[in-house]
């Protein structure tokens, strides 16, 4: 190869990387073949109880926690009548900046009750600044099969204990001992 | 851009505007204005993994009077507001803004005063993008959000009509400064 002109040996370059693997990811189109993490930090979601509760008790840790000051939680009094969350309190107003948020995971170790967690959606691009803001409902999870949508009574002969203990596992069927 | 006008309303206006919108949107050339971390990703776009000469995009022009579309990639303190709006008003028309990443869309973690809270208090934004930084998918999927908005753009006598309605729109809405919660 060395004898050979430089113009030859030039275009021997070009000729090979003709037969090398492609490292282009043809994003938009082949998206699913490039997945992200498991782990990855993308928008986060509100997690609801095997029966439909929803896990969020309105403390506002993640909002003390997070440094760019993006969560916003009011939280209010469970009744009888209306219940959101097993336990005394709920999140009422519940919204989160993605204007603001940095995506740290943050608020996810500060959660006591692992109501907020993070999905590996990531295509958040909008136009404006106010829909970047994105409301409770925006945020809690879908209904699963056997979940109801709140506000209704805890499952009967259960406390908030059994919930915190993962003891609930449907509207109606509970796993080992209940407290009653 | 008299041609509108003297047309007859129908088909082939509409023909035109998809065309130029085409066009438009088939080699949008961004200017340079990489301030912090968003810039390193922004850098992978244009390498070959993610590869934006697919979008014809791969050239990153130095001169503002190339551009069409400003990619405002990380924090913009204050002293770099009347420089980011000189490029700005350098760049000919039509012209786009991208503000990628949570610094440039609103400030982000850095709510202080060295930092400008969100470029759209210096130039117009079209697009917003989150993220700390945002990973170059990311940046792709708004560019083609953008793309989709340049695909759409009206033309001549119905781009002025909207530009009215939309300045009408801007002078009833709140002030960005006079926004509360979390919009502010």
């Amino acid at each position: 190869m060395a004898e050979l002109p430089q113009a030859v040996r030039g275009f021997w370059v070009t000729f090979a990387t003709m037969f090398k693997k492609v490292v282009t990811e043809q994003y938009p189109e082949d998206s699913h073949k490039y997945p992200t993490q498991p782990r990855f930090h993308g928008r986060h979601q509100l997690n609801r109880w095997a029966d439909g509760l929803e896990k969020c008790v309105g403390c506002e840790l993640c909002a003390w926690a997070c440094p760019a000051d993006a969560i916003l939680v009011e939280g209010a009094s469970n009744t009888d009548e209306e219940r959101f969350s097993p336990g005394e309190r709920y999140g009422r107003v519940y919204q989160i900046n993605y204007a603001r948020c940095i995506f740290c995971g943050l608020c996810i170790e500060a959660c006591p009750t692992r109501a907020l967690t993070m999905t590996n959606a990531f295509e958040l691009a909008e136009d404006n600044r106010a829909s970047l803001i994105y409301e409770k409902q925006d945020l809690l999870a879908p209904l699963l099969a056997g979940m109801q949508l709140p506000p209704h009574d805890m499952v009967p002969g259960t406390t908030e204990q059994d919930y915190y203990a993962n003891r609930v596992k449907g509207p109606a069927a509970v796993e080992g001992e209940v407290q009653s | 851009m008299g041609l509108e006008e003297s047309l007859p309303s129908g088909v082939l206006l509409t023909t035109v505007e998809k065309v130029a919108g085409y066009a438009r949107k088939g080699s949008l050339w961004p200017a340079t204005f990489g301030l912090a971390c968003c810039a390193i990703e922004m850098m992978a776009v244009g390498g070959p993994r993610f590869d934006i000469a697919r979008f014809g995009m791969e050239v990153f022009r130095a001169s503002p009077r190339q551009a069409d579309l400003m990619i405002v990639a990380g924090r913009v303190s204050q002293k770099m507001a009347p420089v980011l709006r000189q490029i700005y008003d350098q760049m000919p028309n039509p012209k786009w803004v991208l503000a990628m990443g949570v610094c440039s869309s609103s400030g982000g973690m850095f709510n202080n005063y060295a930092i400008v809270q969100g470029v759209d208090h210096v130039v117009p934004v079209d697009i917003y993008l989150p993220g700390c930084p945002p990973r170059p998918e990311m940046l792709i999927d708004a560019i083609l959000k953008l793309h989709d908005d340049i695909q759409n753009t009206k033309l001549g006598a119905n781009r002025r009509a909207q530009m009215r309605e939309l300045e009408a729109e801007a002078l009833i809405a709140p002030a960005t400064q006079e926004m509360r919660g979390l919009l502010r």
